[in-house]
């Protein structure tokens, strides 16, 4: 009969530990909605539009960290996409055999390191690098835009989003080289037999095709680079300001809840850096919840789990 | 120009860019890791390995007691993210064609995805608050909700990829169900959910921002659960924003030591992942 006993408990034991899982997020959720209220209930939509944060006279806004944490992401998008969909192609349609796994494993390499040690190098090594030579050049040759004037400081908007580029990219290139991958080879026999080069065989066969999946990608390497707090808190500046220059300071959601956190002197001030969270934990979640149903749209069922 | 000719310059034009994006990427990670390798090596010695953080312009400084906290914090999440990350994945493997299992699949993704420092404010609400302290177990809290997803879901594939036939074999045999998942089905699948424990402690061992205010971190040696803990990742970032050279000779260091843990789980883990594939093929 001990056997048995075993039998019985042993599937609801193991059914309360799975739906801890869900507790747990629903704690998360409910825990820091409840910290929130307070600047929930004293500046209600406003907080999302006021550009006013003084911890001193607690009138608090978080649109500079908005602000900062969408232009920093759309930036690093716009270099990590391209560049990772160069890589994705290559390593999936392109490249020999023999170099497509130690090529995907170097470059998955990057995703491996902490990102402290990303933040190091780009306060020692990437904003130097950024001051003296390529903030001159963009200056000099693209100064009429406002997105390059002002002072050079080495960390700033730009460098932020550089560094938060070569973090996503292990994540969006993965991604969408599995998508790729799942893409039926009739496609491409398709638009061979029809004449097409190598490339209008992957433009038409492959990325038209997947496109949904490739938007997924996308969308999980944005929901990195949005929650991604060390790196660019150490890079960014930490100016809760709204510049329209790439060389300004900035601020970010997640870094001023680094920076700000600990010094949190009043329950207000508290309240309102968990309030940022909580907004941080939405977007995300909304973000998250989107590409995982365009990945599962291309590649099925089965293929749902493509992992970052 | 002919368009015969256009096309064929286009194309050769595409795939050398595809292939320079390749390249180009592998430039950042180059640099990184000459940095980390070369400044590294040169700022560590035994004091970096056994010494407390000294005062800036005492000799002999070091990381110890963060190495000794991050280890202990990794540790303390193990202890309670596997059990519940593995028997999870036991649930959702074996007992998962519900709508239940459906919700805890979907939720374990999305916590996936949550920024960590979200993670973090979520255990100082729930730890700190309350114990009116920074603490190791706070720290070991939001680590752990960080590693069960990744546990959870590769303990369930790798369950899913134990034949039927072994699991109806031992059933025939009249051993509850019970004795089978542990003793046949998770057995067989160790070396895979291994892996995942590994990839999962990998992650864990770099995260910062979820310990900023949670572990906390402390310049002396370990002393309670309930107390502020170092941690080597906290101890990098403290370093590497002061405006002082010696430290920042110590936070490169600090980087050397812990890339070199992180790598070190995951290639244990990759070399599990070989003994795995062999393992079927040999039989």
């Amino acid at each position: 009969m001990k056997i048995k006993f075993f039998d019985l408990g042993f599937k609801e034991a193991v059914a309360l530990l799975a739906l801890s899982v869900v507790a747990l997020t629903l704690l998360l959720v409910y825990n820091m909605a409840t910290y929130a209220m307070p600047a929930i209930q004293k500046f209600g939509l406003h907080f999302l539009s006021t550009t006013t944060w003084d911890p001193v006279k607690e009138i608090f806004g978080a649109l500079p960290f908005i602000y900062g944490t969408i232009i920093s992401s759309a930036l690093a998008l716009l270099i990590a996409v391209p560049v990772s969909l160069g890589i994705a192609i290559y390593l999936a349609e392109l490249a020999p055999a023999w170099i497509r796994e130690p090529l995907s494993f170097l470059i998955e390499l990057l995703a491996a390191i902490p990102s402290v040690v990303y933040g190091l190098w780009g306060i020692f090594v990437l904003a130097p690098f950024l001051r003296q030579d390529v903030q001159p050049f963009l200056a000099k040759y693209f100064g009429f835009l406002p997105l390059f004037q002002g002072n050079f400081y080495g960390v700033g908007m730009l460098t932020a989003g550089i560094i938060l580029s070569i973090m996503i990219i292990p994540t969006i290139s993965s991604v969408s080289r599995e998508v790729f991958l799942v893409v039926p080879f009739s496609q491409r026999e398709a638009a061979l037999a029809l004449g097409a080069t190598r490339w209008e065989t992957i433009r038409l066969g492959v990325l038209k095709y997947a496109r949904a999946g490739i938007l997924g990608a996308v969308i999980l390497g944005m929901g990195r680079a949005l929650g991604e707090t060390m790196a660019v808190t150490m890079v960014i500046g930490n100016r809760p300001e709204i510049s329209a220059s790439l060389f300004a300071p900035s601020y970010t959601m997640a870094s001023v809840i680094a920076n700000e956190f600990t010094e949190a002197t009043g329950d207000l001030f508290l309240s309102a850096l968990i309030e940022i969270g909580l907004v941080l934990f939405f977007v995300t979640l909304v973000l998250n919840i989107a590409a995982r149903a365009l990945i599962w749209q291309v590649s099925g069922k089965m293929k749902g789990e493509i992992r970052e | 120009m002919n368009i015969y000719k256009k096309r064929q310059i286009v194309n050769k034009l595409m795939c050398a860019l595809a292939f320079l994006c390749a390249i180009f990427t592998l430039v950042p990670l180059i640099s990184i890791f000459g940095y980390v390798l070369s400044k590294g090596i040169t700022s560590i010695n035994l004091d970096f390995f056994i010494n407390l953080p000294k005062p800036v312009g005492e000799p002999g400084g070091g990381m110890g007691n963060a190495i000794v906290g991050t280890i202990i914090l990794i540790g303390l999440s193990c202890l309670w993210a596997i059990p519940v990350g593995v028997f999870g994945g036991v649930y959702l493997a074996e007992f998962g064609n519900n709508k239940l299992a459906a919700t805890v699949r979907f939720t374990a993704d999305v916590l996936n995805g949550i920024p960590s420092i979200v993670i973090g404010v979520f255990a100082y609400t729930l730890f700190v608050l309350p114990m009116k302290s920074f603490s190791a177990v706070s720290g070991a809290f939001a680590l752990g909700i960080i590693m069960i997803p990744t546990i959870m879901r590769t303990t369930e594939e790798m369950l899913r990829m134990v034949p039927r036939t072994l699991r109806e074999a031992a059933l025939a045999l009249g051993i509850s169900q019970f004795r089978m998942i542990v003793s046949i089905a998770l057995k067989t699948a160790l070396p895979g959910i291994l892996t995942g424990i590994l990839l999962a402690i990998a992650r864990i061992a770099g995260e910062t921002a979820p310990l900023l205010f949670t572990a906390f971190g402390n310049s002396f040696w370990h002393q309670s659960l309930g107390q502020p803990i170092a941690a080597l990742p906290l101890q990098i970032f403290a370093y590497a924003i002061s405006p002082f050279d010696d430290w920042h000779r110590q936070a490169w260091a600090g980087a050397f030591v812990l890339i070199f843990i992180v790598f070190l789980i995951s290639f244990i883990s990759r070399f599990i992942i070989g003994l795995r594939y062999k393992f079927p093929a040999s039989r």
